[in-house]
């Protein structure tokens, strides 16, 4: 593994040979510019964030969302008035596709506010303290929850618990941490070799700072590049809970539950199906082509 | 090697144990009366009590953890709450049809990863390329149950050239049962026209399920073919004049495929998650359609078995990854970091 983003951040504190800020901003720049794909996707990612936070205002619809029912305009397919068409009980198939990434990137912050911080924690400590007891426990506990295919652990959570948006969230948070934990584990086994570390030690920093203020800061450009690309995979897997039924509950819609309703008046009604999928696609292409970016941008071997 | 196998063997019983123990807890702290839930609110109280007797619920948790694991060592996962049948002979049932699926998927899988991962690492930058890229992009967004979804649209209604739902048409007899995987007993009973159109019901699902998998790994495999065709060895056996169809196999191919092999056993891995949904879509009577059955309803034990099962499955695929690494990196193979 490569060490992260170690030069950027200590040239910084050590000053003589150090990179401005404004230089190293400008390096960033150009690295992730130079793939016209992440752009690309911090546009989509941009968008997505404005439909989300504005979704009230800007669709044509509003009462569409919820509980609704106008059965004279039942059933229409895409026209100038109802831009994806309308669904069986004439509710507005765009406004209501606009509201689920409300509930895609609500769901994909929670999550990773939460698992985040905890998989790092965990990952920072069992790294640091590689081959004692506390490594065992902590990477074998993070072994059982990867023994099974995440969706797999969260769907038998989720459908335990009573069906709703806040328990999809609870089960994928309760899978997500893992990665994390496996990630800053390596990573803190490798920086820990590092002379810097070796130098607080020596000085007699405390194990607390030593993690906290040398390693960590070295763990933050792989964490926070495997975040943007984790958004699109925590907007599938909420999608695939709420496609069979666990998450959102109707009226509220979600894409799975669109998809699904969808589904069953295939092949007439297709637009009930395929705009909710063309914005899940959407939503995830934009977090993963962002998440190349930052890769890229972090990537000390470009040239 | 031996050391390593072992090695890998213990961990994964070890792992194993630890999954059983997790599931255990997520079906035994399930909100409200487990007797409740299995049996309906309108049930007497001596059903109910038979039950709790049955599950060990009037132990603590940790002793009916131990009886419980005990039963399940012994192969008993006791009743399904919805078939009213042992759990282990839904499995048994239910199994192989999964199975059938998750193996033509993974032979989609390698065949596409080397077809379009050479392809495209051998003309860099060329049209073929340019697809491949697309293709892997559309890959990583579209999730397996919107690909089914849209096969199901395509060849249901669209094209009605392959039949969408099920295992078998209407009409058609399952073949005797050997293997329980439809194809293999067709053609072991010499019945050639079932095992043709349990492969025909196969290849929707399968190719669903397949996809994502097959277009990202194999713009894997390009990019290590890609990176390893300028290395100096490289070079160096090119400048002695080696045949470039030798040259292509045995020194690029081979140590270019370890990482496609890798991504290729993750995803393979995962399939069992995403047959879940996939089964479901196209009504497949498999092992993974029965356990999201078995969660919507809540049905405790079934829940366990399925999940444990898949969790032994998911650890020998792993395993065997591992080893075909081994084989094709000798630097693995010896130990050496």
């Amino acid at each position: 593994m490569e060490n992260g983003g170690n030069s950027t951040v200590h040239t910084k504190k050590r000053g003589l040979f150090s990179i401005s800020a404004r230089e190293n901003r400008r390096i960033y720049k150009y690295k992730f510019t130079r793939n016209k794909l992440s752009v690309f996707g911090l546009a989509l990612v941009a968008i997505s964030i404005f439909f989300a936070v504005f979704v009230k205002y800007i669709v044509p619809f509003p009462e569409h969302i919820g509980a609704f029912v106008d059965y004279g305009n039942a059933s229409q397919p895409p026209n100038l008035i109802y831009w994806f068409g309308t669904d069986n009980m004439g509710r507005d198939v765009f406004s209501r596709v606009i509201y689920c990434f409300r509930g895609a990137l609500l769901m994909s912050i929670v999550v990773l506010t939460i698992s985040v911080p905890i998989g790092t924690l965990l990952g920072l400590i069992a790294g640091y303290y590689q081959g004692t007891k506390i490594d065992t426990v902590i990477m074998r506990l993070t072994d059982v929850f990867l023994a099974v295919p995440a969706l797999i652990l969260a769907l038998c959570i989720a459908s335990i618990l009573k069906p709703n948006m806040m328990n999809s969230m609870l089960a994928v948070t309760l899978m997500w941490w893992p990665w994390y934990t496996r990630l800053v584990y390596g990573q803190t086994i490798s920086i820990a070799k590092e002379y810097f570390v070796k130098n607080a030690e020596l000085i007699g920093a405390s194990k607390l700072h030593i993690m906290v203020k040398e390693i960590l800061p070295n763990c933050i450009s792989p964490i926070s590049t495997k975040m943007a690309l984790d958004v699109g995979w925590v907007i599938l897997m909420g999608a695939s809970l709420s496609f069979v039924g666990l998450g959102e509950q109707p009226p509220t819609p979600a894409f799975g539950q669109m998809i699904s309703d969808g589904a069953a008046y295939m092949p007439d009604l297709w637009w009930m199906t395929i705009f909710p999928a063309l914005g899940v696609v959407f939503m995830i292409l934009g977090f993963n082509f962002l998440g190349d970016g930052l890769r890229d941008m972090f990537d000390k071997g470009g040239h | 090697m031996l050391k390593l196998i072992v090695r890998r063997l213990l961990l994964g019983i070890l792992v194993l144990l630890g999954t059983s123990v997790l599931i255990f807890i997520i079906a035994r702290v399930v909100p409200g009366d487990v007797a409740t839930i299995a049996l309906g609110s309108r049930a007497t109280d001596a059903a109910k009590e038979a039950l709790r007797e049955e599950l060990y619920l009037n132990d603590h948790l940790p002793i009916q953890y131990v009886k419980w694991l005990g039963d399940v060592l012994q192969g008993d996962f006791g009743n399904s709450f919805i078939t009213k049948r042992a759990v282990v002979q839904d499995v048994k049932q239910f199994f192989p049809a999964t199975l059938e699926l998750i193996i033509i998927s993974g032979i989609f899988i390698v065949i596409g990863t080397f077809t379009l991962g050479i392809l495209a690492g051998k003309h860099k930058n060329s049209p073929m390329d340019g697809f491949v890229r697309l293709m892997s992009y559309i890959g990583i967004a579209l999730p397996a149950f919107v690909v089914g979804i849209l096969l199901l649209l395509l060849f249901g209604y669209k094209f009605q050239v392959i039949p969408v739902l099920g295992r078998l048409s209407a009409g058609l007899a399952p073949p005797a049962h050997i293997t329980g995987l439809y194809v293999v007993d067709g053609i072991l009973t010499g019945n050639f026209t079932v095992a043709w159109n349990a492969f025909i019901h196969l290849l929707p699902p399968a190719f669903a399920l397949a996809l994502g998998p097959l277009v990202q790994d194999a713009r894997v495999l390009r990019s290590s073919l890609v990176d390893n065709s300028s290395r100096e060895y490289m070079v160096v056996s090119t400048s002695y004049g080696l045949p470039s169809g030798l040259l292509a196999r045995r020194y690029l191919l081979k140590p270019s495929a370890a990482s496609a092999v890798t991504v290729m056993g993750l995803d393979f891995s995962a399939l069992l998650g995403q047959a879940f949904l996939v089964e479901k879509i196209f009504n497949w009577p498999g092992i993974s359609r029965y356990g999201i059955n078995a969660m919507l309803n809540k049905d405790l034990n079934a829940i366990c078995a399925v999940v444990l099962i898949i969790g032994f499955i998911y650890f020998l695929v792993n395993m065997v990854v591992d080893l075909i690494i081994a084989a094709l990196d000798p630097r693995i193979r010896m130990g050496v970091k």
